[in-house]
């Protein structure tokens, strides 16, 4: 007691670091609170000069303006809110076509450069050079303008095979139109999918069981594949109709055409991303010590074996998290949309800032909205990276 | 146990090209196959550029527009100023590097008698006597760093801190005469081009540096308000793209001062890149943090120093100097980001040319111009992760 006493007045409260921390933490928190305050006064008195209050309900207003592409239904008439969500729906195409387009360009990229053949090993060392050292906006820009707008006019069109049509209008291919019969084929499609999903879980309970590694994946997929090419053959009607695209006067018609702005954009975001994935798979590569491979040869493992058992787990402790932020980061870019005239979320945005004046709302909107994808994807890559992990005592 | 001459290699495998050939390139038929393939990659990418570049693409648009492409609008009667800012960075330059590195004789060569080689290029007179100029000022500086290192040391790390004011001040003048006048004022409406994306560059990374170096020490702080702070705005600005950021940048930061204050365009641009920038930063730094060994903590706790001495004396400068190489990368890729202020609508290097599309007499020749330009921002950005590539091997970084 006595002790206690002496002890507390040899460290006044104001010297005490427990009392400091506390203290300073909440003068931190306090300066933070009211500079946020005055900024958003600030906001709200100017906002109020232009005659404005915020609030997201202008969302349901008249958007008065076209959009080129459009994945759902939208006209001039529909809301902002419609023209938000058709920007958002071209964003997340754009970047799943990305992600997997220069997931497997990557793949290639990542081989190649620890090919043992001197050529293709500096051609891809080159690549990445090349592309590394590009500011992607500019290279996107010139890819667009330079490759994709300057592709020959309708009437001289460069055509492949009679079938695959490349002008500066946009690129068509042959296409599958869904028949009558095309919702029954989904339902057959779905089945398929249900019956891979059972086969999958069937097999990995039989290798958990006896030990054995039959091939999961690759046994799922034929069941799906079998299932859709038996549905295919017996329907009496066809539930897609092959499309050869054609010119008509000035347009393309039949088929499916990708514009250039997609091309542009999609494309120019494949070669750019995938000189970096190509690094972060030839790190996990390298990461996986040769005596693995020794080893796993040494127990009889056949090469292919060897590398879906050995390998490649291993290979991918060390790739996913790297590859996770640049697919974070192929998603952000695809928002450089906007100079290049692809109607993506952001693109849609700006134009909706242009007609209503909500600059305050939409900005936020749109953070939120990426925000809300790299919270998704790095919440759903931890979880993997976790079930993947080192297993260690 | 040895019988190193007993077992040799067949003779046909032993040497030469034709050896070297069969390992590399044909070791399989789907090796010769790929090889085969990857020499007529480069034999059509080769042949195609070459005919593209000599023969078909018309350069007039980028020599008839050099200057733009330079400098943007501004005037020209003002430009000596920014040929004397260069000169005073090339004088520093030079004085550096015989001070710092004085071996290199290579390396300063080549960076010093830059400007004396562009100067053969067919330039107006007033231009080659410039570049003239930009190398006499470099080899003085370098001559003076060699004659007397020691003395001059102190006074060239001042020169460093005080280049960014001197710049900025070089380009904007402080005279309100109406454009006449030395140093008359040069609003940043007319900043553009190469100058615009050097001085965004730059005004970024320094000013990212000390938020970045905050904001990763708030990160591992023990305390809890600081440290969610900190992720919170580390997470908050890494999830997003920067063009959001810029957007916000220009459009809400009039809103956030109070009314009647005016942030130029080009500020506000600035403001937002530095705080981008300083996210990544944070992060870079971080990792820099993490590579330190506890015992380092605990060896300055036990000699008595306080937590920020043992911060700024012991743990930050091991953790900088581990990281250069990420900061300089960092640092290019701040430098290529700035092409975004395009969108925003400022006339940097990317603005620049698409005003230079515009003009009538060059119209459709996008990719001559946007050539020029990527071509430009590539050997940049290689020429600086060449410089910090040179700059790791001669610290020792990661050889330690």
């Amino acid at each position: 007691m006595q002790r206690e006493t002496s002890h507390r007045a040899t460290t006044p409260f104001w010297r005490d670091e427990r009392f400091l921390q506390i203290f300073g933490q909440i003068i931190f928190l306090f300066a933070v609170f009211s500079f946020g305050f005055i900024i958003f006064r600030n906001m709200q008195s100017g906002l109020e000069k232009q005659g404005m209050k915020l609030g997201m309900s202008f969302l349901q207003g008249i958007a008065g303006f076209d959009i080129a592409e459009m994945p759902i239904e939208y006209s001039r008439t529909s809301s902002y809110l419609q023209a938000y969500t058709v920007g958002l729906l071209n964003t997340l195409l754009v970047s799943s076509i990305g992600i997997f387009f220069s997931t497997i360009l990557g793949v290639i990229l990542g081989v190649a450069r620890l090919s043992k053949n001197f050529i293709i090993n500096r051609l891809a060392f080159i690549y990445l050079e090349i592309m590394r050292n590009f500011s992607l906006l500019v290279f996107l820009i010139f890819w667009y303008q330079g490759l994709f707008l300057k592709l020959p006019k309708i009437k001289q069109a460069i055509i492949w095979f009679d079938s695959i049509y490349w002008t500066n209008r946009g690129i068509a291919i042959p296409w599958g139109l869904p028949t009558a019969s095309f919702p029954t084929f989904q339902l057959i499609l779905l089945s398929g999918l249900v019956l891979a999903v059972v086969v999958f879980f069937a097999l990995q309970a039989y290798a958990n069981r006896t030990g054995r590694a039959p091939l999961t994946t690759l046994w799922s997929m034929l069941t799906f594949l079998l299932v859709a090419a038996i549905g295919w053959l017996v329907m009496p009607v066809k539930p897609l109709e092959w499309s050869i695209p054609f010119a008509k006067g000035l347009n393309l018609s039949g088929g499916k055409i990708f514009s250039p702005e997609f091309m542009g954009l999609t494309s120019g975001l494949v070669l750019y991303t995938a000189a970096f994935i190509g690094e972060v798979v030839r790190a996990g590569i390298l990461a996986v010590s040769g005596g693995q491979v020794e080893a796993a040869r040494a127990l009889g493992l056949n090469g292919f074996q060897t590398l879906r058992l050995v390998v490649f787990p291993q290979a991918m402790r060390v790739i996913v998290p790297p590859l996770t932020s640049q697919y974070l980061n192929l998603t952000k870019n695809s928002s450089l949309a906007v100079a290049i005239g692809y109607p993506d979320m952001f693109y849609v945005s700006s134009t909706i800032i242009n007609q209503s004046g909500r600059a305050v709302e939409m900005i936020t909107l749109v953070m939120l909205t990426y925000l809300t994808f790299s919270l998704v994807t790095s919440a759903f890559m931890n979880w993997y990276n976790n079930k993947i992990k080192l297993v260690e005592r | 146990m040895n019988q190193p001459d007993t077992v040799l290699p067949p003779l046909t495998e032993r040497s030469g090209i034709l050896r070297w050939l069969r390992h590399n390139l044909f070791g399989t038929w789907l090796d010769g196959l790929l090889t085969v393939f990857g020499l007529l990659l480069i034999y059509l990418a080769v042949k195609g550029l070459l005919t593209w570049i000599f023969t078909i693409a018309e350069w007039e648009v980028v020599l008839a527009n050099l200057r733009l492409f330079m400098i943007g609008q501004f005037p020209l009667e003002q430009a000596p100023r920014l040929w004397v800012g260069l000169g005073f960075l090339l004088f520093l330059t030079g004085n550096s590097l015989a001070i710092w590195d004085k071996r290199s004789y290579v390396a300063a060569t080549l960076v010093l008698a830059f400007p004396l080689f562009l100067a053969f290029l067919p330039f107006n007179s007033a231009n080659r006597q410039w570049l003239v100029f930009l190398t006499a000022t470099g080899a003085i500086g370098w001559g003076l760093g060699f004659s007397n290192p020691q003395a001059l040391k102190k006074t060239i790390v001042a020169g460093w801190i005080i280049s960014l004011p001197i710049l900025v001040l070089l380009t904007r003048g402080f005279t309100e005469t109406d454009g006449v006048g030395v140093m008359a004022i040069v609003g940043t409406n007319l900043w553009g081009g190469l100058l615009l994306t050097f001085l965004l560059t730059v005004v970024a990374n320094i000013f990212s540096f000390p938020l970045g170096l905050f904001l990763a020490l708030g990160r591992r702080s023990e305390l809890p308000i600081i440290r969610w702070f900190s992720v919170g705005y580390i997470e908050l600005v890494r999830g997003v793209p920067l063009i959001t950021i810029l957007f916000m940048a220009q459009l809400m930061l009039p809103l956030f001062v109070p009314g009647g204050m005016d942030i130029d365009r080009v500020l506000r641009a600035m403001v937002g890149m530095t705080l981008f920038s300083a996210a990544y930063l944070a992060e870079n730094v971080r990792g820099g943090l993490q590579a330190i060994p506890k015992g380092q903590f605990e060896a300055a706790h036990a000699l008595g120093l306080s937590g920020a001495k043992t911060m700024i004396f012991v743990i930050l400068p091991q953790a900088l100097r581990l990281i250069i190489p990420i900061l300089v990368g960092q640092f290019i890729s701040v430098f290529k980001d700035t092409a975004l202020v395009a969108i925003v609508g400022l006339f940097d290097l990317l603005g620049i040319a698409r005003t230079v599309l515009s003009q009538p007499e060059f119209i459709g020749l996008h990719r001559e111009v946007y050539a020029f330009v990527s071509l430009l921002y590539w050997v940049l950005s290689y020429a600086m992760s060449y410089i910090s590539q040179r700059l790791e091997t001669s610290l020792g970084i990661g050889t330690r």
